[in-house]
This record gives C-alpha cells, structure tokens and sequence, in this order.
C-alpha cells in the first residue's frame, strides 16, 4: 500500500495521520487553529515540532499561497516537557 | 454578510453556537453568528471541560442534570462525524475542613434528592476511588460517576455545523464594534465587516460580555479573569475522576488519552483581560496538585496556557431578557462553569426567544440580570 493517507502519520505524538488532515481541508477547514483544535495535531509532547510544518504547507498548497501567508497557531511553554517535581516550591530552584 | 437578520448572536464559543442550534432547531429563520476570533478561540477551547451535577442548589442542579441528559444524545442529534469523547468517569470531591464535611453532607441530601446517586466516602475508602491519593488530612469525599467530561473542541464545533446545517450563518474574524438601540429596541449590529439591521440580539460574548453591555449602555456587572491551566504528557492510567479540592483550589484529571490536565484558582489574579501563562502558576498548581496525589510528581508538564473566566459578583451566570431593552438576551457570566450548562442554557434562552414555556421557569426571575440591583444574589455554597 504506497502512499496511502491513512497509514502515512503526520502527527507522531497524537497519532494523526494524513487522511484527517485532508478530510478537514477538504471540508473547508484551513484555519491551523482549527486544524490543532479538531485534530490534536501539535498539542503533544513534541508541541508541534514536526506536524507544524507540515500542515502549514499542506493549508499553502489548498489554498495556493505560499507557506509564510499561512497564519500559525500560537507556540507554548515550555519548550521542552518538564517533571511537576522540579516545579514543586520545595524543589524549585531559580538558577 | 446579509445585512439583514432575525437574531444576531455574538460569540462563537460553545454558548453561542449551541444557541444558535437550538433556535435553528426550533425553525427561527435568518439567524446570524458573529464571532471576532474563531470558533473556541475564547474559554471553551481552553477549557477543562469537566462536567458536574454535585452543585448545593436546585438550580444548579436543575442546569446540570438537564444538560448531562442532552450530552448523553447529543453526538447522534447533532449528526456529527467525530466522537464528543463524552466520559462519565465521575467527579471527586475531598472535603478537609469540618465546614466542608457539614456543607457536603447538606449538598449530598439535596442531590439524592433529585435522583443523583453521589456516594459518601470515607477517608479509608477513597483509594479505591483515586488509587493515587494521599488520604493525609483527608475527613471524606463525595463522588458522583455519572459525572464527567468531555472533548470542548468537538462539542463547539458540533453544535456550529449542526447550525449551518439548518441555515445559521456563522462569520469568523468579525468584531461586533457597536449596537444601536432606539427607545427600547434594537435597530442594528455594526461588524468590522459591515452593518445588519436586526431587532433580537444574544450577548454569548464570553470574557467581553461586559463590553457588548456598554454597547446598548447597559450595566452588566460581570468581569474578567485570567484561569490558568497545564496538561502533562500521556501516562497509562493513573486515576478516573476528575478530582476536585475546593479545599486546595485545584483540579485535575487524566484524559481519555491519557494526559493529565490541572488548574487552579488564584485568589491574587487581577480583573482583566491578561492570558498570558507564568511560572509562577505552573509551580503553585504542581506543588498544590503533588501534594494530594504525589504519583504525579513524576509527570511532565508538556503545554500550559490560560483563558478568562468571565465572573458576575454572585457566580452564577445572568441568563434572560434584558427589562431595559426589548430584544437584547444575555449568557454570560459562567463564572468557571459555563461548558457544563451549556446545553441548558441554549435551550432556555432559545425558549425564551421563541416565546415557549421554560423548562425550568424560575430562571427567568432568579438568573436575570436585575436580581443584582434587587440585591438578590444567588447564592450557591458549591464553588471554587
Ligand atoms: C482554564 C479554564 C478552565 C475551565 N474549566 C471548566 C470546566 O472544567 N467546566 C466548565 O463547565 N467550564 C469550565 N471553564 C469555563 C468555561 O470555559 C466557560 O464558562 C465557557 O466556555 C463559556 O463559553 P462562552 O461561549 O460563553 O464563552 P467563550 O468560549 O469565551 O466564547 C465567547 C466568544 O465571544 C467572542 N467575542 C467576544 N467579543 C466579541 C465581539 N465584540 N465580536 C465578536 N465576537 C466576540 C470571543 O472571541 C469568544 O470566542 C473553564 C474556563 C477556563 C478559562
């Protein structure tokens, strides 16, 4: 099965996969706010690191625009995960 | 954009669409949805989107329960393709003072009372509910399992779709800049893409109810405030229930994927408008959430981001007719709980437009707007 949109993963963390992102560029939805909302895409643990990119050219190539038109959706803290210990106010240290 | 309309609803967060269905539903014509941002850009989809019955009021309760019955069909009314991911996998409730053991007994009455099974736990018995707690301090806790959550994407995007799906026109990235009244009605919504002359008017504008208030030169004492909230990666299953200290102030609860997600409130936030995120919360919520359930130590902050809770002064939503000005609805003032009564709230203030009896009909002289200048407060003992 070459190419197949089903099996070609876009998202790692939450597991979507190109065929989701299409059906929603094909229902209209080209927003990536939109997309991230209903698909999860970019809201796990890499925050985005792969998925971004690639459907911000896949919203460029729907709409015939080219990728720095496409508006991103917001990045957020922390850049890398963080244990809730080393947060803990017994633990935290400022340095 | 039509420049003409029957009812103009203003926010496109899970109040305003679900209005917008319930009206469509009941065959109003010529609906018009105006939302600045898009749709859960607001509250709803930062949201925790935890749903409780356990409240210490009838009408509470009344909102709560009618509204977990319309999430238990809703998917399948409301044709929608994804899974509203609605899980009844129960709310908590630690109590750790005297006071709070006193108030659950009286809010545990009432809730059987109208049919709820919520059970009593003792300090002994909670690890089988919460496998991970520290029962230290702990005096005992109610849990109800037929509480829950649900996905807040998907529950704002279903009730949208279904709203086009019978005529709704929804328009995002449009601002409603100004309404202009004359006497006592409505005459027009101006938009930053143009004017609709239309006589009904819903205010579901969320964090900037207050705003479409000074709009008609209404008085609506709501108010902003910054809720913060962070999610974890995905663990295999650690505990089922949302659990909920009022003792502590937190939340917190895994999600279906397994991602755990915690907030708190903080008695110093400012009125306002803020959404930014600090570190000052992430180490107050992780060190408050470790305390109860230390297993989470362990856990891995991955997101942490905020959204506003628009407040009124007694915590309960204003829901009904403005008596100053014909036309001009208002569902605002959700106070932290506005996703789990939206399905009630929609359906009444869709029943009030159409003029049908109330389901539940004291919501229209307990929840108005005017019972703060009646110096009638609603108090309700069960909130954060
Ligand atoms: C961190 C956090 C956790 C929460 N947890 C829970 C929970 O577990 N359970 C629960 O029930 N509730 C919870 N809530 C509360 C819940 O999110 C809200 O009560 C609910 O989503 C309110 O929905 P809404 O449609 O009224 O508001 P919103 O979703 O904020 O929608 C209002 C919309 O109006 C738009 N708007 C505003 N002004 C204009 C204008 N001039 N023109 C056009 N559009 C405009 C905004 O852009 C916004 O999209 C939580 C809230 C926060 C912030």
């Amino acid at each position: 099965m070459k190419d197949n949109p089903e099996k070609i993963i876009v998202c790692r963390c939450a597991d979507v996969t190109l065929k989701e992102i299409e059906d929603l560029l094909n229902q209209g939805i080209v927003d990536m706010d939109d997309i991230k909302r209903l698909s999860r895409a970019g809201m796990g643990q890499c925050q985005g690191k792969t998925c971004r990119n690639l459907i911000m050219g896949m919203v460029a190539g729907k709409m015939n625009i080219t990728v720095d038109k496409v508006k991103e959706s917001r990045y957020r803290p922390p850049a890398v995960a963080i244990p809730l210990d080393l947060l803990t106010e017994e633990n935290f240290n400022e340095e | 954009m039509k420049n003409k309309a029957q009812v103009v609803i203003i926010g496109g967060g899970v109040i305003g669409c679900a209005i917008a269905y319930e009206l469509a539903k009941r065959k109003v014509k010529d609906i018009v949805l105006l939302e600045k941002n898009s749709l859960a850009s607001g509250a709803t989809g930062r949201c925790g989107a935890g749903v409780r019955q356990q409240w210490g009021t009838e009408m509470n309760l009344k909102l709560s329960i009618g509204s977990v019955k319309r999430f238990e069909i809703l998917q399948e009314e409301l044709e929608y393709p994804y899974d509203l991911e609605f899980e009844q996998t129960g709310y908590f409730m630690p109590a750790y003072t005297e006071k709070q053991v006193e108030q659950f007994k009286i809010n545990i009455a009432l809730q059987r009372q109208f049919g709820l099974d919520v059970q009593w736990v003792q300090p002994d018995e909670a690890r089988s509910i919460v496998p991970i707690i520290n029962t230290h301090g702990l005096l005992a806790a109610t849990f109800h399992q037929k509480d829950g959550h649900l996905n807040p994407f998907h529950v704002n995007f279903a009730y949208a779709r279904a709203a086009q799906r019978l005529g709704v026109d929804i328009h995002c990235h449009t601002k409603v800049l100004g309404i202009s009244t004359e006497k006592d009605s409505i005459k027009k919504v101006s938009t930053d893409k143009g004017d609709i002359a239309c006589e009904i008017v819903v205010n579901a504008a969320g964090g900037w109810s207050q705003s479409i208030g000074e709009m008609v030169g209404i008085n609506i004492p709501t108010y902003s405030e910054r809720h913060q909230i962070l999610i974890t990666e995905p663990y295999e299953p650690l505990f089922k229930p949302m659990v909920m200290s009022f003792y502590h102030n937190f939340y917190t609860q895994q999600e279906p994927n397994g991602a755990i997600i915690m907030g708190i409130g903080d008695p110093n936030e400012m009125k306002g408008y803020n959404m930014e995120h600090s570190l000052a919360f992430a180490k107050k919520c992780s060190s408050l959430v470790t305390r109860v359930l230390p297993p989470l130590k362990n856990a891995r902050m991955i997101r942490q981001w905020s959204g506003l809770y628009n407040m009124s002064p007694d915590k309960t939503p204003i829901i009904g007719e403005a008596s100053t000005l014909n036309g001009f609805y208002m569902a605002c003032g959700f106070s932290g709980h506005g996703f789990m009564i939206a399905p009630m709230t929609s359906v009444l203030i869709a029943q009030m437009i159409t003029k049908e009896e109330l389901d539940i009909p004291e919501v229209k002289t307990k929840l108005d707007l005017d019972r703060f200048e009646r110096g009638e407060l609603f108090i309700e003992p069960s909130v954060v």
